[in-house]
């Protein structure tokens, strides 16, 4: 395409833009306002699924020990349980480490534990990170039925509930922006089909001078492009500063019951990207299918 | 020039429009399309740009057959054509200058060569002078002749007008008809689908009159025909 051409597509695509002024409007409030819920919505998914990640990260196999077994086979055991496949990380911990860690984690009460430190009533154990959490059931009960293996405990029963609950949570929350975003595609290209049929004729007249389909859609591509943009860019505001003001005033009070918000940044930044593209898209298809039914003269 | 050999049309809707149509017209030819509303004549234009595509037969103009021609072929073919149309179809928005040369500009064509151009045919339609009026500030005659100079702005070989007087009063469209005959001295192919009985019998030149699509009637310096 010569540069002339293209400089001409883009004065058309603008020109036309603030001829249609109500329309391009329209258009454009029609995807900011779909982009603001998917906006938003993308921020509680993201963080909801953040947070079940720590909650699932947190679930651990601990594999306890018979007291019998002999130092030369605790090598032997280690071994075979690393060799487990989804299995990521297999730490030892002593008896005396465990009660240490028991003894912290009940605070001013574990102190009076402390007398046990001569007879330790605990036994060495395993601990055990899966590669994915949800494969923490299916290798635990793997690791059972090796010898010199007391007793296996990952939190049985609630961990199973936990991650049917996050599951369900990150089904739905992709079935809603699936939907919204198809609501956003339907809605934005009959706003933008109706700035194209005022222009049907202007259409028919270039076809029928000879003009190509690619030199008629060059325009309407541009127009649909910058609609879509502009549209991203109050969701994109409303995002990083609802965020950044969220983020700030919630996460403290969170810090009480172990878990985080994400981070703001990159999360913020990516998600305006994607607001961007999603916008840029889906002006571009809608400008692209409505004009293709006008471009058969 | 161009050539119809055995075209047929029938619309999915069952109408049979056109039923068989052979024709040929040479360059340079003048022709006039007579007969009754309904009959197939804009069938039988339609075809000629290829807003139709016929359902059987070939149509060659300059030895491509339209009939055969590629979905992305035909914007090349429709620049040897020029149309002209009962409504005009004038952009409203664009002045009389940029409707003619929106013409060139979907070809692609240099500006110098645009400007160049443009002026050249509006002073052969007489309008040099309101180059920069607005469609709707301009006499039915004074649109029509905007129209005829946007179909001949890129020189093409053929001109083919559905109508152009159908919308205008005797006097101006003797204007308009005073144009075509400028542009066919000039060796363009000029066919043209009419109502206008004064016309035709007055300035003759070759009739071809089609009833129930077919050709009913060829002749060299025709009549009309048709009672009005």
């Amino acid at each position: 395409m010569k540069s002339r051409t293209l400089k001409r597509h883009f004065t058309e695509a603008f020109k036309s833009l603030g001829r249609n002024g109500w329309m391009s409007f329209a258009s454009v409030s029609a995807v900011t306002v779909t982009l603001l819920l998917v906006g938003v919505f993308l921020v509680v998914l993201l963080n909801l699924n953040h947070l079940a990640g720590q909650i699932e990260g947190d679930v651990e196999i601990r594999a306890y020990i018979d007291r019998t077994t002999k130092q030369t086979e605790y090598a032997d055991l280690q071994q075979k349980m690393e060799q487990i496949p989804n299995v990521n990380e297999v730490k030892f911990q002593s008896k005396e480490d465990g009660l240490k860690e028991l003894i912290k984690s009940l605070g001013d009460e574990g102190k009076a534990f402390s007398s046990l430190k001569k007879e330790n009533p605990l036994p060495d154990a395993y601990i055990i990170k899966t590669k994915k959490p949800q494969d923490t059931a299916s290798v635990a009960s793997e690791i059972e039925k090796f010898d010199h293996i007391k007793k296996v405990d990952y939190g049985q029963g609630t961990v199973e509930r936990l991650f049917k609950v996050t599951s369900v949570a990150r089904n739905v929350g992709i079935v809603l922006i699936v939907g919204l975003i198809f609501t956003a595609m339907f809605l934005i290209s009959n706003t933008i089909k109706l700035t194209i049929v005022s222009r049907r004729k202007e259409i028919e007249i270039m076809k029928l001078v000879g003009a190509t389909n690619g030199f008629i859609r060059w325009p309407f591509f541009i127009e649909g492009f910058v609609l879509g943009v502009l549209g991203a860019v109050i969701p994109i505001l409303v995002v990083v500063f609802g965020y950044e003001f969220l983020h700030g005033s919630v996460n403290n009070q969170l810090d009480t019951v172990f878990v985080k918000l994400m981070p703001v940044y990159p999360m913020v930044l990516q998600l305006s990207a994607l607001l961007a593209i999603i916008g840029g898209l889906i002006g571009v298809w809608g400008s692209m299918t409505s004009v293709r039914k006008f471009l058969r003269v | 020039m161009i050539e119809m050999k055995d075209v047929w049309k029938t619309y999915p809707n069952g109408v049979m429009a056109l039923n068989g149509i052979d024709i040929y017209i040479d360059k340079g030819e003048f022709v006039y399309v007579v007969g009754p509303s309904g009959a197939g004549k804009s069938t039988f234009i339609k075809c000629m740009y290829r807003e139709e595509k016929p359902t059987k037969g070939s149509i060659l103009i300059q030895g491509t057959d339209l009939a055969k021609l590629r979905e992305r072929n035909i914007p090349k073919m429709r620049r040897k054509i020029g149309v002209v149309f009962q409504d005009f179809k004038l952009l409203p928005k664009l002045t009389v200058y940029e409707n003619v040369a929106f013409a060139l500009e979907v070809i692609e064509e240099s500006p110098k060569v645009i400007r160049q151009r443009v002026m050249e045919v509006l002073d052969l339609v007489r309008l040099k002078n309101k180059a920069r009026s607005f469609p709707d500030e301009l006499s039915g005659g004074e649109q029509q002749r905007v129209s005829i100079a946007r179909s001949i702005v890129n020189h093409p070989p053929v001109i083919i007008a559905d109508e152009p007087t159908g919308n205008l009063d005797p006097e101006t469209a003797w204007e308009i008809m005073d144009i075509f005959k400028e542009i066919n001295e000039r060796g363009t192919t000029v066919v043209m689908a009419t109502h206008n009985k004064d016309i035709v019998n007055s300035f003759q030149k070759r009739v071809i009159a089609i009833e129930d699509g077919r050709i009913v009637r060829d002749e060299q310096k025709g009549e009309y025909g048709y009672e009005v």
